[in-house]
């Protein structure tokens, strides 16, 4: 296959894929007596303000950390669902942490960024360690690690314990971070009021990017990761050692899970309360599937994700539900899925087409039926 | 591909779950649906009211629904035109906080934020927009001249609750069903294990909640509800208190089939639960949610906005329990006892378990 026909293929599956999930979403809207048009006009509309891009941005840094996590796994065929657990353990832990200590500015953030990474992947790397040593599928163990870590969480945030109540509030919350262990925002956007800035956080998102870029198809370890990924049995027979591979790469997976709420965490909130935003794992895998396990596709995924997610209230104040963001989203992922399907058919059908050309081409008019088989 | 197959279905089964923790409700009705003026009789206000509501939103058979009959009666007898929005699983508070702003913007004002989670969100909006009244239901976080904080006693109610189980349980052991083990309604735990004690000093007390947060589904979980409260009742409890929001249904189902009393929260349950079940809920713990945003919104109208913290109680009738079951009946006398102590500070009611 040459290489235009395989960028062209690449890019062809999400494109198919959002195209067909804009056409489900008008259908739902036509049904429930919406004018897509108007709607999509709206979210366009809402889209254009420097406060919602703002958003948009700091969503989809959020977004990014918590696909590239999935990423990593998926590229060895290891489906981490556990990064949910992993960043929501390792962000409880990293602001404590860092609304205990006093250090001078830059350490203070390293520190928290250090704790939250390493908790993070030693989260991941006890379903590592169950699949290698005991043959426990990730899937199960990752989801069962989920739920403890919501246990050990709620365990962790009782005043007393690692939290401290709020005078007045019904919220509970690990003790502030000081400014020193704070990132600041940066004005990016242009028109964004100083209250809402890009989160400092994305240089690591982009770093976090070009490192895994770097680290899959730049090094010898991501060449194992992929050969691993792509067949076992290849890989054993080249030397690779499965076992160490699998637990690498669900440390790594769970080290960049550990970043997922750092934004939030250094950006906005300073501290883990009871409202810290749940759920980014999932959103995570969605996204990894949708970016194709790309640091580009990704990137573009979560830019994609945080304009629905952000578009929610500007649809709700026009009167239309903000549910069918979630109806969007969720056919753009099964859509991917097809799609990917469908156009790895047009290629091995094509590969199929180019060999028998050739074959015919050596074998002279007697290979010539094969050109339309 | 047959991979991505399988992690398709996984996350289509995750999604189902995760719709399944969000709600069932129906879209909120927008932009002041019903046009006043076109009734000739209807009163009419030039107020546009913004509400933002927790996840769930309005339909959620609970706290939110509480908000919005407030905001029903308000939009009855005044006529205001009122938005409402609601927030998302998983959103931040930068989320909230456009959510505020976006209705400032639009002209709504006054703004009714509904739960804790607006309590940060609001504190930074209700300082940009200084001309715009703000309120913000179960939190006094923030003291602005601006902000409305509405808080309940909700321990003082949930105490008076206890009594009652106490003194209708037969068995001498009562339980509690919270939705979510967070310090709010650990509130209504404190309460009722303290009214429950008061009555009988040997009761045996059962509690439990049926999520930890972040997953708040234990608000929303009738299924979850009725096998706890089994249980609960398997082992001997004859009352228990389900504060729960919608779950308190599967509560419900589960005291029909073991023939004992359950008792509702927030609104009068009995009232509002389906038939079949209706007849086991002894009383409700009734938390006047739609009183505060209902008395906030006139407030605004009359020219004279709330600011600062308002406490509703037993003393102002924020918080009380349901007399419309009869079989409550031979009970009151004791809780009306206790309630004017509480009242007149002789019982002050733990807040926390």
């Amino acid at each position: 296959m040459n290489r235009r026909r395989k960028i062209i293929l690449a890019l062809a599956a999400p494109a198919l894929a959002i195209v067909f999930s804009l056409g489900v979403t008008a259908l739902v809207l036509v049904v429930t007596g919406n004018s897509p048009v108007e709607v999509i006009d709206k979210m366009i509309e809402s889209a254009a303000r420097p406060r919602v891009q703002t958003l948009i941005v700091n969503s989809a840094i959020t977004y990014y950390f918590a696909a590239v996590a999935v990423a990593v796994g998926f590229k060895m065929n290891l489906f981490n669902i556990g990064v949910d657990g992993q960043y929501r353990l390792a962000a409880m832990l990293a602001a404590a942490v860092g609304g205990a200590v006093v250090l001078p500015a830059v350490l203070h953030v390293l520190l928290i960024v250090v704790v939250a990474v390493l908790v993070g992947a030693a989260w991941a790397g006890i379903a590592g360690l169950l699949k290698v040593y005991r043959g426990v599928s990730e899937v199960i163990s990752t989801i069962m690690l989920n739920a403890i870590a919501t246990f050990l969480v709620a365990y962790l945030l009782q005043p007393g314990v690692l939290a401290e109540t709020i005078p007045g509030s019904n919220n509970i919350q690990t003790k502030p971070i000081p400014p020193s262990g704070q990132v600041p925002g940066l004005s990016l956007i242009p028109g964004s009021p100083a209250t809402v800035q890009v989160y400092g956080m994305i240089f690591v998102a982009v770093l976090v990017g070009v490192a895994y870029w770097f680290l899959l198809s730049r090094t010898r370890f991501g060449f194992d990761l992929r050969a691993t990924g792509a067949s076992e049995t290849a890989a054993v027979a080249s030397g690779v050692s499965v076992k160490r591979m699998v637990l690498a790469s669900m440390l790594i997976s769970g080290a960049v899970a550990g970043l997922v709420g750092m934004p939030q965490l250094l950006g906005a909130s300073y501290t883990y309360s009871l409202d810290f935003p749940a759920g980014l794992g999932f959103t995570g895998i969605a996204i990894a599937l949708l970016g194709r396990n790309h640091p580009v596709g990704i990137a573009f995924g979560a830019l994609l994700f945080g304009f629905l997610d952000n578009a929610s209230t500007a649809l709700e104040i026009s009167g239309v539900s903000p549910y069918i963001v979630k109806i969007t989203q969720g056919v753009i992922v099964l859509s991917v899925v097809i799609a990917y399907e469908v156009v790895r058919r047009i290629a091995v059908a094509a590969a199929q087409r180019d060999v028998g050309r050739q074959l015919a081409a050596g074998a002279g008019n007697g290979g010539a039926a094969e050109v339309t088989a | 591909m047959r991979n991505a197959l399988k992690i398709a279905t996984a996350l289509a089964a995750g999604a189902l779950v995760l719709a399944g923790c969000g709600s069932s409700s129906t879209p909120a009705t927008p932009g002041g649906s019903e046009n006043p003026s076109e009734t000739s009789s209807a009163p009419t206000s030039d107020l546009k009211v913004g509400l933002a509501y927790d996840i769930g939103g309005r339909g959620d058979q609970s706290f939110n629904d509480a908000a919005a009959r407030g905001l029903d009666k308000a939009k009855d007898e005044f006529g205001v035109q009122a938005q409402e929005l609601e927030a998302q699983n998983g959103e931040t508070d930068a989320q909230k906080e456009e959510r505020l702003r976006t209705l400032a913007d639009g002209g709504y004002n006054p703004i009714v934020a509904i739960g804790f989670a607006y309590s940060g969100p609001v504190g930074k909006v209700a300082k940009e927009y200084p001309d715009v009244n703000f309120a913000i239901v179960d939190d006094a976080a923030n003291d602005l001249p601006n902000l409305a904080n509405l808080v309940f006693a909700e321990n003082e109610g949930s105490f008076l609750v206890g009594v009652i189980a106490a003194e209708a349980s037969k068995s001498g052991n009562v339980g509690f069903i919270g939705g979510v083990n967070v310090p709010l309604i650990q509130k209504f735990q404190a309460g009722f294990d303290a009214g429950a004690k008061a009555q009988n000093s040997s009761i045996k007390l059962q509690d439990k909640y049926l999520t930890e947060p972040p997953d708040f589904g234990g608000f929303n979980d009738p299924a979850k509800g009725k096998t706890t409260a089994k249980g609960m009742y398997d082992k001997g409890t004859d009352v228990v208190f389900a504060a729960a929001g919608g779950s308190g249904s599967g509560v419900f189902e589960a005291a029909k089939a073991a023939g004992a009393w359950a008792i509702g929260v927030d609104s009068d349950q009995y009232l509002t639960a389906a038939p079949a079940v209706k007849d086991v809920i002894l009383t409700s713990m009734i938390k006047k949610v739609d009183v505060a945003v209902y008395d906030f919104i006139k407030s605004v109208v009359d020219g004279s906005p709330l600011t600062g913290t308002t406490t509703f109680d037993l003393k102002n009738d924020g918080v009380g329990y349901s007399t419309s079951n009869p079989a409550v009946e031979p009970y009151t006398a004791k809780a009306d006892e206790f309630a004017q102590k509480i009242i007149s500070g002789e019982i002050t009611v733990p807040t926390t378990p």
